[in-house]
């Protein structure tokens, strides 16, 4: 057993139990330090990941259950990174809060659930992850215990992951009764053989698609994204509406690589499901007048567009490379945005952001930076997405769902074109109060890096040089 | 040399937008000094090119994106060298001719800075990845300026010409997209895909990717349908914002035509380049006809725009349509296309900042509520006079050399398509001169009276404008003689 293969999780999970420690040891008032810690520790685990990657070839581990290739340490690093960010911008957040400490602790474990689905190459590992990452998301969710948005939120989260886990789990006995086994190299040579029954394989897809959409945040099991984005205490909606999500890519698009040399098309599957989200979401996004419910709906739209660059998986070299480019880009406009919000005291509705461009100047730019980002707008990362996005599904022959794809991004463009607006062009009210100083900094950390990574989108192609998506696309 | 044309209006843009803040005065100087930096590398550019050397020159490169074969790319052709330096002498005009900035004047000159540097990137790339991003910034930017400073329905105008405007670049990125994906391995360099042309002989996606890209830069030019965003944006626009978007934005979209749908897609370009010739054609006569019945000012400008984008675009179709056409005729196409970008550039903008400079005194735009200004104010009537008949064309002047060179080369090829063209012409002379009669002749307005002739800046820049267009009217050989030198490599491999 080669521990140091998992040496970034299992440093997630010792972060989350020393976390845990402290929270039942620690007075209250000094529980923040567990951020310091979570910081830390995802640091840590970070580093590990990416040394992990580099220091020998691709390859799977632990039996063939676990991938370690570029798109597994790209996303794992995506999710430390976020929760690192994330819970330096909490401590101010959740400074009363009698259970501050543990948050950190259940952060951690969520991060870990999110790094286990992001290389999850067995079936039933892929289930452990996925209920890892969702019980840990419904308690998140429902943090603030008092407050019933709060509340509600955790519970449509709970309602409609107790309906698609199951669905998951009849997906991956419909896998098994397909392939006799759950390991992943075991399943792609079932599935590659001719003799193996089309519809069973479709009904296996549609069903494990189905189960993980719930946490990409995809249709059909999308809607509990707006509902967290908006009630969920805002650190803990920032981090829901992006690490489970990256981690349920990276599963998606590992699962549907197993369908590479399969006889049904599944890629039109997944182009449907890519259609229905985007153009669901930016459609619901229009209408918003929160800005948290309109980053959530923004977030499933960001979820149809992720779904192209699966579409092309074996068919584009440039799809792998377009996922990574997302995981970054998205991570990184997300938490911006949201760290605005939060350092902005959570304040919501639009009419609260009039005028912020000249009451809180730096903050209304870091916003926009992340608004433009996330529309595509050159030259931020968010640019680069789009850019390899398209490409390739113009390279897999899908130009029909770039088209989708464009006509999608105009929408989305009257919806963040018209927060900016809010903010730069009406006068302005009084000046905002500010929760802290870790929060801004934050949102200033991430939104010059949004424009820097834009510049330097090479690093998505010098990652993915020579790593393939395991166990099947090789 | 190029790479100090973008970087120095970049830095002005920071230092004024996120600076100390300096008096309006100072702004504006410090911002008219960075906007007029590019024009002297330019001119340095212009003396150093040689008229025998390759088709792109001065070039610079630096590796961006090696995967995706995309550059930091900069080099000159001579269209590019004569639209980059018409809008870098517009730049230096917007910035200085006055407004009302609102109490935003370091953000006002800032913003118009950036849009100078992507509008000079645009012109001076020779990547398409770049082309792309600048030509999308410049949305961005043009955007926030009439959103932020434009008339009462502003905003509305500025999402109207921004969703019209991203929707076809969106359009034409999956165009560009296909084009250079078409070549293995993938290369964005304009003189690698001008040299292999990679969709040469592919057909269906050819033609399809030829209809995305030009889809996206007609919805800039504008052409007849894509058109309805410019009256709109122009209106809402203040008037040196105005001058910018006729004058710089416009020719993005022309000079796109050119460099990437013809240059790069030349097959495919020429099969369809007669229907161009069509739309060019219901775009000058509509643009001109609408033009005549509008009496608001400014929306009548906006209008000739159209038409005279129209001839520009008619221009380039002749320059491609198949047989019959000589090399002569071509050469004539391209150089006349060239120059109409040129003049309507100079002519146009000097139009909307004489309309800004009468609402800023008269408070409207409806020319009936002027009339026998030109006893009030002699200069701003010359200058309206001479802007007006070299828009309609007359010879001496710069309209006449570039639009003379279009219909000659139309004419030999496909008569009747130019011939309806030049009703074009007799439409525009007429909504000029009876613009000039109602606000400038016959009786005196009441509120006439109280007004003042034009301002030392504002008199300044249309005399240098319309100088300008004076000087190519007259002698616009040296220009030609460097156009024939870039058309001779584009045509020499036809």
């Amino acid at each position: 057993m080669p521990l140091q293969d998992l040496a970034a999780e299992l440093a997630l999970l010792a972060g989350a139990c020393v976390c845990l420690v402290f929270a039942l040891i620690l007075p209250q008032r000094l529980q923040g330090l567990c951020a310091l810690l979570a910081v830390l520790t995802c640091c840590i685990a970070a580093g590990l990941a990416l040394h992990t990657a580099v220091a020998a070839p691709p390859r799977l581990t632990f039996s063939g259950t676990f991938a370690l290739d570029a798109l597994s340490a790209g996303v794992i690093g995506c999710v430390c990174g976020t929760t690192a960010l994330l819970a330096a911008a909490s401590p101010r957040w959740f400074a009363r809060d009698p259970r501050h400490g543990e948050y950190y602790a259940l952060l951690l474990l969520a991060a870990l659930g999110a790094a286990l689905l992001a290389g999850a190459s067995d079936a039933t590992e892929l289930l452990v992850a996925m209920l890892l990452s969702s019980v840990t998301g419904y308690t998140l969710a429902s943090y603030h215990r008092a407050s019933r948005m709060s509340a509600e939120a955790g519970a449509k989260y709970f309602l409609l992951g107790a309906l698609s886990n199951p669905l998951l789990l009849l997906g991956v006995v419909f896998v098994y009764a397909l392939a006799g086994g759950t390991r992943y190299s075991q399943i792609f040579t079932t599935l590659s053989s001719a003799s193996a029954d089309a519809a069973l394989q479709t009904t296996a897809l549609a069903l494990v698609l189905v189960g993980l959409a719930f946490e990409l945040g995809a249709a059909p099991t999308h809607s509990w994204v707006p509902d967290v984005s908006q009630g969920a205490p805002a650190p803990a909606a920032a981090f829901l509406t992006v690490a489970p999500k990256l981690g349920a890519l990276a599963a998606i698009a590992r699962f549907c690589a197993l369908y590479a040399a399969s006889v049904i098309d599944w890629r039109l599957l997944v182009a449907l499901l890519s259609l229905v989200t985007m153009t669901l979401g930016n459609l619901a996004a229009l209408w918003q007048q929160d800005v948290r419910r309109l980053l959530g709906w923004s977030s499933v739209s960001q979820a149809g567009y992720a779904l192209i660059g699966v579409v092309a998986l074996g068919r584009s070299s440039l799809a792998l490379p377009s996922l990574l480019t997302f995981a970054v880009g998205y991570a990184l406009a997300n938490v911006a945005a949201f760290a605005t919000v939060i350092a902005l005291r959570g304040r919501t509705r639009f009419a609260d952001y009039r005028g912020l461009s000249r009451a809180r100047p730096w903050h209304a730019m870091a916003l926009s930076v992340a608004l433009l980002s996330l529309a595509g707008i050159p030259p931020l990362i968010g640019f680069g997405v789009k850019l390899t996005l398209f490409a390739a599904a113009i390279q897999a022959g899908y130009s029909w769902l770039a088209l989708a794809a464009v006509i999608n991004t105009v929408i989305s463009l009257v919806y963040y074109l018209r927060l900016i607006a809010t903010m730069v062009l009406e006068p302005a009210l009084e000046r905002p109060a500010l929760l802290g100083a870790a929060e801004t900094a934050v949102a200033a950390c991430t939104s010059i890096l949004i424009v820097l990574t834009g510049f330097a989108l090479q690093f998505a192609f010098a990652a993915v040089r020579g790593s393939p998506l395991l166990p099947a696309l090789l | 040399m190029l790479s100090a044309c973008l970087l120095a209006p970049l830095i002005g843009a920071a230092l004024l937008g996120w600076g100390p803040k300096l008096s309006a005065r100072a702004t504006l100087t410090l911002g008219a000094a960075f906007a007029a930096l590019p024009l002297v590398g330019l001119a340095v550019v212009w003396a150093r090119f040689d008229v025998n050397g390759p088709l792109f020159q001065d070039v610079t490169e630096l590796p961006w994106i090696p995967a995706l074969g995309a550059g930091y790319r900069l080099g000159v052709d001579a269209v590019a060298l004569l639209v980059a330096s018409v809008s870098a002498l517009l730049f230096v005009i917007a910035i200085l001719y006055p407004i009302d900035h609102r109490e935003r004047t370091g953000s006002y000159v800032a913003w118009l800075l950036f849009l100078e540097a992507v509008s000079l990137g645009l012109f001076l790339t020779l990547d398409l990845l770049m082309f792309y991003v600048c030509f999308d910034l410049s949305l961005v930017g043009m955007y926030f300026l009439i959103a932020i400073w434009g008339h009462e329905d502003r905003e509305r105008a500025a999402l109207k010409f921004i969703l019209y405007t991203l929707a076809g670049s969106l359009v034409m990125l999956l165009g560009i997209l296909s084009l250079v994906l078409a070549r293995d391995p993938i290369s964005f360099d304009m003189r690698v895909l001008i040299a292999e042309q990679p969709l040469a002989g592919t057909g269906l996606r050819a033609s399809l990717s030829l209809f995305a890209i030009v889809f996206g830069l007609l919805v800039k030019t504008p052409l007849v349908p894509l058109h309805t965003w410019l009256p709109a944006a122009h209106v809402e626009a203040p008037a040196p914002v105005s001058a910018i978007l006729a004058g710089v934005l416009l020719k993005m979209g022309t000079y796109g035509l050119l460099r990437v749908a013809y240059a790069c897609m030349r097959e495919s370009f020429a099969q369809y380049a007669a229907w161009l010739g069509v739309l060019a054609v219901i775009s000058i006569v509509y643009g001109a006809l609408v033009a005549l019945g509008q009496s608001h000012i400014k929306r009548r400008i906006a209008y000739t725009s159209i038409t005279h984008m129209g001839y520009t675009v008619l221009g380039i179709a002749a320059l491609a349509w198949p047989t019959p056409v000589n090399a002569a005729l071509r050469r004539l196409a391209l150089s006349g296309a060239a120059l109409e970008m040129a003049a309507h550039g100079l002519i146009t903008s000097a139009l909307f900042l004489l309309t800004g400079s009468l609402y800023a005194r008269g408070h409207s735009f409806d020319m009936h509520a002027y009339g026998g200004l030109m006893q009030r104010v002699p200069r701003l009537t010359a200058a309206m006079i001479v802007a007006s008949f070299a828009s309609l064309g007359l010879p001496g002047l710069a309209g006449f050399v570039a639009e003379f060179q279009i219909f000659s080369a139309a004419l030999a090829s496909r008569p009747w398509l130019a011939a309806t063209a030049l009703l074009g012409v007799l439409i525009t002379a007429a909504l000029f001169l009876q613009l000039l009669q109602v606000v400038f002749f016959g009786s005196e307005a009441d509120h006439a009276r109280k007004l003042t002739d034009l301002g030392p800046i504002e008199t300044a820049s249309l005399a240098l404008l319309l100088g300008a267009s004076v000087y190519m009217g007259i002698a616009p050989g040296f220009v030609i003689e460097l156009l024939d030198a870039t058309a001779s490599h584009l045509l020499g491999t036809n």
